[in-house]
């Protein structure tokens, strides 16, 4: 198994923290990007035409914009549109340094040059072959340029205002108990409630609530936890 | 302390953080950053010990990343640095790394000559390399008894060549660079056979005798063209060489050190075949000038790029 999660130790002593896409979406994103990139080369080959109807001068303007999109259509979307090329975007990836800070010019052009050797020898073997191998779903370019290719966005909890009712629990919580109430606050749509009554029995005693009010109580407590304060 | 208590006091401090990071980069309002962003990560470290709710830790958390990309971004000061980079950090960065740029020359040169030596003696060692056609192509190309090689080009042929030679050779020195990193082996393949290729097609020429022709037409893109060329694979050769080599690093971070280099070097090398492709379509095919003049003024040009890469920015320290 691939454990797809990244940290990284900021000079403050704080961890920030990460997950890796893998090379399935990149993939996904690439076959995006080469579709994109076909399109508008044929685009551009229809306005060389155009332009260029009984001369040359088309010719090398289309031949100058076919490298231009051959070498640096990842790098300039990389650079310029905080790591994301359209066919990232779309699958919610982007570049990154890795140490976390925002994907810097020399090192996304170290890594879109590489792509030439990552492309070998055919259909980007050796990128799929360091990808797997490097533990950090870094293809050759990434490992040179220190640069990794990690999801967007990761599951973020939704803050409730702060004027919702809520109770503060009675002891401090550790992050897996906090998530437990969090998410039987969240989830009091989909269970039962018998089943709601069943669990609060399950740790009523421990957090010293009333017997029939437990569920009000939890899912009060669980406001709390995502930021609610009550009335002030 | 209490979460709520905790959040009273420092909840001024946090949308203060949160006005900075919508300030520009450059702003002057960015003086207290720093010093916010420290208290932050202890205010960060303080909630998680105390196991104050999700929502706040997630929400000092986000805080936490979008400051440490403000602070720690890297600014463009591209403008700034160009200047120095062209007279200092480009020709310090090729002497710096003077063995891997002595080792692609010889890789790329010495074929290149040897070759060239070859073909001009001997008739048929050309098809060895080239089809018929290809041959017959490039003959064409240089045939004395046309007036501008191959017929009469205008601006608009001349723009189409520029074109062809900017897609073609900063192609081919992206190649030779980027197969560097496969243990030096990519490098070594361009470099050997764009070597060849150009000394072979050069000897042959030579050997059917269109020398007014196609020697004042190389000689004066000739200079930026092939020691950029040169460039690009010594670069290759470093990153591959960190991996082979890395003394006391490990693999990854060799090549990563390596990369530095390399990449300053690549920036030049672009440059340098930017300016061969502009001389190569506008100058050396103009059928106006004599031969004469651009048999100096390439002589000039190739003293001038060598001059260049040895000595400029010798007396200044390296940034």
């Amino acid at each position: 198994m691939f454990d797809i999660s990244y940290s990284h130790e900021t000079p403050e002593g704080v961890d920030l923290e990460v997950e890796l896409a893998g090379p399935f979406v990149r993939c996904l994103a690439f076959a995006l990007d080469f579709l994109l990139r076909a399109f508008i080369v044929c685009l551009m080959l229809v306005v060389a035409l155009i332009i260029g109807y009984g001369n040359q001068f088309g010719w090398g303007l289309f031949l100058l914009f076919l490298f231009l999109i051959e070498w640096f259509y990842p790098l300039l979307f990389e650079f310029f549109r905080g790591g994301q090329t359209p066919g990232k975007k779309a699958m919610g990836i982007y570049v990154i340094n890795d140490d976390l800070s925002p994907l810097s010019f020399s090192a996304t052009l170290t890594r879109n040059l590489l792509r030439a050797a990552d492309f070998l020898p055919l259909a980007y073997g050796f990128a799929f072959l360091s990808i797997v191998v490097s533990g950090r779903f870094q293809r050759l370019g990434d490992l040179a340029a220190g640069t990794l290719v990690v999801h967007k966005h990761q599951q973020q909890l939704e803050s409730l205002p702060a004027n919702t009712e809520a109770l503060a629990p009675p002891a401090q919580l550790n992050s897996d108990e906090q998530l437990s109430l969090i998410e039987f606050y969240l989830r009091q749509q989909q269970l039962s409630p018998q089943r709601q009554q069943e669990l609060a029995q399950l740790i009523a005693p421990a957090l010293n609530l009333s017997h029939s009010d437990a569920v009000r109580e939890l899912h009060l407590m669980g406001a709390w936890l995502l930021g609610a304060r009550g009335q002030q | 302390m209490k979460q709520q208590d905790f959040e009273l006091r420092h909840e001024r401090s946090w949308q203060a953080l949160e006005q900075d990071l919508l300030q520009k980069d450059n702003s002057d309002e960015l003086i207290q950053l720093p010093e916010r962003y420290h208290s932050l990560c202890q205010q960060l470290a303080l909630a998680k010990q105390r196991r104050y709710s999700a929502a706040l830790i997630q929400r000092l958390n986000s805080l936490v990343i979008q400051s440490h990309n403000k602070l720690y971004r890297d600014l463009p000061r591209a403008r700034a640095n160009f200047l120095y980079y062209l007279v200092a950090g480009f020709p310090q960065a090729v002497r710096r790394n003077r063995a891997y740029v002595g080792a692609a020359c010889a890789l790329f040169f010495a074929p290149g000559l040897l070759f060239f030596i070859l073909c001009w003696f001997d008739d048929s060692l050309i098809y060895s390399l080239m089809s018929y056609e290809q041959v017959k192509d490039f003959e064409a190309m240089y045939e004395p008894g046309n007036q501008a090689f191959g017929r009469e080009r205008q601006s608009d042929t001349d723009f189409a060549m520029f074109g062809f030679y900017i897609k073609n050779n900063i192609g081919i020195s992206f190649q030779c660079f980027a197969g560097g990193i496969l243990f030096c082996i990519g490098s070594i393949f361009f470099l050997l056979y764009n070597g060849l290729f150009i000394g072979a097609a050069a000897g042959h020429i030579a050997h059917i005798g269109y020398n007014e022709t196609f020697f004042p037409f190389v000689v004066g893109h000739g200079s930026f063209e092939l020691i950029a060329i040169a460039l690009a694979g010594a670069a290759g050769l470093k990153l591959g060489w960190a991996l082979l080599s890395p003394g006391q690093l490990g693999r990854i971070s060799a090549l990563r050190l390596a990369s530095k280099d390399a990449i300053t070097i690549i920036y030049g090398s672009t440059v340098m075949l930017l300016i061969a492709a502009f001389i190569e379509a506008f100058w050396s095919s103009s059928s106006s000038l004599a031969n004469e003049v651009k048999y100096s003024v390439g002589g000039l040009l190739w003293f001038l790029v060598i001059y260049y890469l040895a000595t400029a920015g010798r007396h200044l320290a390296p940034r």
